[in-house]
């Protein structure tokens, strides 16, 4: 979909709000804000990531960058990573982050759910077999205390250790010694986070105006 | 129904007993003659065999008494500790009779003991104490406000804010008008009340008095009814932060009543005031935070006087902000809010204990004191009753408080993400209940007739939003299905997600390129972390992440726990034999049994510490504000040997036997984390996830104001015995040495 030119008309705006939800005044503003981080170019890549000054120190900035260019966050069901993304996958990306409307219902609601946590999954499963190791979940939480200098890897492994047990003991129950828990699955996932509500707090308020001007 | 009927008749001994205490104990009140002329025939009575009782006359020398009687002495102190006793041992004797206290929420039931005890001292014709709005407001609120500003949940309050605001202060100014109009108009219509001409000012000054909505009442009533935690907030929030509006109002109103008229200038200097007062209770409260923050970091060597500092720092916020007339709710608020994340990092685990005691249980016997004076202040005090008034008035408070709901909320619901249904509307216009705040701020008011039709007034709302509101919000709250409280237990991977998704959400914040909620958010707590923490919290704790404390807590709630249930291979029930090893399967082929200790041999050592220590038994747990339950913190010590030995058997066992198969099946922690202030009631035996409990779940509190590490408040592991035990005299130091050494 490289339809993007300079100002986007009605219709290509239209194809997206029905795609993503976003409003045209959202889309518009979006829009806006890639233009300025690709410095007017079609694609964003990676490096145009790393120049957000804010986002410099940010613990997981380096998986919120990945999540960008993870194919499985698109909307076709791809996988691996990309190196650049057109307008139409950040917005994919972004819808992620919508709040839920306020008229739905008990299964749209539900999907929303599965949609925002599929998305935390994905950042957290990095080799995309479909499971999240303990490795990884060790990297989840060393990435979450790397801010925090002198008290290392010791901690953040036994941190890990003692979620994915607790992973463990809430999904699988009754376990023989012998037996292995490889990790977790996207269904273990969902029933851990299950009273979470995660469709109201993974949404940040998409503005209808255009409030760019103070950041870079 | 044999035991009903025993039960029945215990607390109404009990009951008839107490209501002669207080009467007894008022009898003195009334002249010093009648004090004399008691001391006298009881200095009569005791048999001195062969003591010569001579009075009166001069030459002879006096017998010395063997015993007397001085009432006068000790008048004061004993009636204080009588009205207090008596308040708990009403409290005591309403869950004897547990379908009452069902039915009917506590604060009723004390009303109506006041009004009996009330009652009963009137019928003696003596002078009972009333609710002097000095003790009311000096003595009885303070506790109260602190211990829910103490533990206000932060995160729910920010998120909330400014819905919060917005009912506060425009609500209530909405309401105040709109009552103090509409009863204006009233008067001068209804010609019954030619007597009781009320002007303009003067009925605006009692909308002013009785809009508010009363943080006690709310506490007393939603405490009970475990109503979710987003509808709690909002009314109770609400019900703090009025207090600026009611103070200016109340003030604004008083002055203009006495200066006759209004000008554009005036009402200006109102406004202005308003942000006076609000901003300036704040101000003061954070300063007194800070104070208290700053002096708990040097208080390591004296452990027990730390209490202490939280209780009168926060006590003399509020004073100060009384002198100025500024705000001393938002004050107190403010000072506890401030102060708790640094003080509960540097602080020893006892005196944490110690404030969380004590708060409660002011808190607890000032809110049963305020509602029986309430009740004995309503047959004491002069009425003034006037049909009109008093059905108006409660008419238009039900109506302008649901007008203001409904209103506000579809101003409010354009600009949340989490819109506010018609339940929730519901439920907060009717949890607005009004309390003896109201009573108080009319006491104050100068003495005439119109006082006391105000006063009848007032007391009527009062009645009538603890009575029949209070009774039927529980069973309207079950028959709108509104969503309670969840039940859900904190665990780490909550709380690791909890901190993800704030960085994910920040993160997603600057690359949309606007500075929202989560990005200021984000800055505060970098800027709490790289300068404030470090001039408030003691030593290394001060650079300790959030994660990192909450993981301490949870180490130290499963030793705790481990401690309760006395010894580990005592428990009865395994939660899931899942277990470090069935996670990592790579580790058991290395654990052959070589001599030396290597690193990963260390790892592995601590690793099945770790899995054998959280050996848990699920409680079912049931919830109230007013219990509190502490951890066996003095068998700590205990704990930790144990650990020790256990470690050592395991070295052992390491090292004699081949293959390292473990003895037992350890079973798995199973990684909960209650929050604060939960009753439990026991229940072996629950499968995992499978427990109905009824837990009350704080939502991760991972940022406040000021800092990150709020974990102190979600304490946990908190079991029914507390055995206070001498054996660690000084905790302080010791705990933290031994927490680390578990670490490392």
């Amino acid at each position: 979909m490289g339809t993007l030119q300079s100002s986007l008309g009605q219709p290509q705006y239209v194809d997206l709000a029905e795609k993503t939800g976003f409003s045209f005044e959202q889309i518009g503003v979006l829009h806006k804000r890639f233009k300025q981080l690709s410095h007017n170019d079609d694609f964003l890549r990676r490096h145009n990531f790393n120049e957000i000054p804010d986002l410099a120190c940010n613990p997981i900035r380096a998986q919120i960058i990945e999540a960008f260019f993870d194919r499985r966050n698109f909307a076709n069901s791809g996988e691996g990573k990309v190196d650049e993304i057109s307008f139409e996958e950040f917005l994919v990306v972004m819808s992620h982050f919508r709040p839920p409307s306020q008229r739905m219902t008990e299964e749209q609601r539900e999907n929303v759910r599965r949609e925002k946590l599929r998305f935390l999954f994905n950042m957290h499963d990095t080799d995309n077999d479909g499971t999240i190791t303990l490795e990884e979940y060790r990297h989840v939480v060393e990435e979450l205390l790397s801010r925090s200098g002198a008290l290392g890897k010791e901690t953040a492994k036994s941190i890990a250790d003692a979620a994915m047990l607790e992973v463990a003991s809430i999904s699988v129950g009754h376990m023989e010694p012998d037996e292995f828990y490889e990790g977790i699955t996207f269904e273990h996932f969902l029933k851990l986070l299950d009273g979470f509500e995660i469709e109201s707090k993974m949404s940040i308020r998409f503005l209808n105006m255009d409030a760019t001007t103070l950041c870079k | 129904m044999a035991g009903l009927g025993s039960a029945r008749s215990g607390p109404i001994f009990v009951l008839l007993v107490l209501l002669f205490l207080p009467v007894c104990s008022s009898g003195p009140d009334v002249g010093p003659e009648r004090n004399g002329t008691r001391g006298g025939p009881v200095q009569s009575e005791p048999e001195e065999p062969g003591h010569p009782r001579i009075n009166g006359s001069a030459n002879h020398k006096k017998a010395f008494p063997v015993l007397e009687v001085n009432y006068g002495y000790v008048r004061k102190p004993f009636e204080i500790s009588l009205w207090i006793l008596l308040a708990l041992l009403m409290k005591l004797g309403f869950h004897i009779i547990p379908r009452v206290s069902h039915i009917v929420p506590e604060s009723c039931l004390l009303i109506f003991v006041g009004l009996l005890v009330g009652g009963a001292i009137k019928a003696m014709k003596e002078k009972a104490p009333i609710l002097d709005s000095k003790l009311f407001f000096l003595y009885l609120l303070p506790p109260i406000i602190l211990d829910a500003g103490y533990f206000l949940p932060i995160r729910a309050f920010t998120e909330n804010l400014g819905t919060i605001l917005v009912f506060a202060v425009v609500g209530t100014l909405w309401n105040a008008f709109f009552i103090g109009g509409m009863m204006f108009a009233v008067c001068q219509i209804d010609v019954a009340m030619q007597s009781n001409k009320v002007d303009l000012l003067s009925s605006l000054l009692f909308g002013a008095i009785i809009s508010a909505v009363d943080p006690v009442a709310v506490l007393a009533v939603f405490e009970e009814i475990h109503i979710n935690e987003l509808l709690y907030i909002l009314v109770f929030g609400e019900s703090l932060l009025n207090d600026a509006v009611t103070v200016v109002l109340y003030h604004l109103f008083e002055e203009f009543s006495h200066a006759g008229t209004v000008t554009v200038a005036d009402a200006l200097l109102g406004v202005v005031s308003f942000f006076v007062v609000s901003l300036g209770g704040v101000l003061v409260g954070v300063v007194y935070g800070v104070l208290g923050a700053f002096t708990s970091r040097f208080t390591s060597h004296s452990r027990v006087i730390e209490p202490l500092f939280v209780f009168l720092y926060s006590y003399m916020a509020y004073l100060s902000a009384e002198v100025f007339h500024l705000s001393g709710i938002m004050s107190l608020i403010a000072c506890g809010v401030v102060m708790r994340p640094y003080v509960e990092a540097n602080i020893s685990h006892k005196s944490y204990t110690t404030i969380k005691y004590f708060l409660k249980m002011w808190s607890s016997v000032s809110e049963t004191l305020i509602f029986i004076f309430l009740g004995v202040s309503t047959v004491e005090g002069p009425h003034n009753w006037n049909w009109i008034f008093v059905i108006f008035t409660l008419v238009l408070c039900l109506v302008s408080r649901v007008l203001g709901v409904v209103g506000l909320t579809f101003i409010i619901n354009k600009f949340r993400i989490v819109k506010l249904t018609k339940k929730d509307q519901f439920i907060v216009a009717y949890g607005g209940l009004r309390g003896a705040i109201a009573f108080s701020l009319g006491f104050l008011l100068p003495d005439n007739n119109t006082k006391h039709m105000f006063l009848t007034a007032i007391i009527t709302v009062i009645f009538f939003t603890v009575f029949v509101q209070g009774m039927t919000i529980r069973p309207l709250v079950e028959l709108l299905a509104v969503k309670k409280k969840k039940e859900t237990k904190r665990s780490i991977n909550e709380e690791i997600h909890t901190q993800f998704l704030d960085h994910l959400l920040t993160g997603i914040e600057d690359i949309c390129g606007h500075y929202g909620h989560h990005h200021w958010k984000d800055k505060l707590n970098r800027f709490n972390k790289t300068y404030v923490k470090k001039w408030l919290i003691a030593g290394e704790r001060s650079s300790e992440p959030q994660l990192i404390s909450f993981y301490n807590k949870l180490e130290r709630k499963q030793a705790m726990m481990q401690v309760e249930s006395g010894s580990a291979a005592r428990l009865p029930t395994v939660v899931s034999t899942a277990s470090m090893q069935n996670i990592q399967q790579t580790e058991p082929t290395r654990r052959r049994a070589i001599p030396s200790i290597s690193k990963t041999r260390e790892e592995e050592i601590r690793k099945i510490l770790r899995s054998n220590l959280q050996k848990t038994r699920q409680r079912l747990r049931s919830y109230s504000r007013h219990d509190l339950f502490d951890p066996f913190e003095d068998n700590l010590s205990e704990v930790l040997f144990r650990r020790q030995r256990v470690e050592m058997e395991r070295r052992m066992s390491h090292f004699l036997t081949v293959p390292a198969k473990r003895q037992e099946t350890p079973s798995v922690r199973k990684v909960w984390f209650d929050a604060e202030h939960k009753i439990y009631t026991y229940d072996d035996g629950e499968s995992p996830g499978g427990g109905a409990a009824q837990l009350k779940p704080r939502p991760p509190d991972a940022t406040s104001l000021l800092d990150e590490s709020v974990q102190r408040t979600n304490q946990s592991a908190e079991s029914e015995k507390m055995k206070p035990s001498r054996c660690l005299s000084d905790p302080g130091p010791n705990t933290e040495e031994e927490e680390e050494a578990f670490l490392s």
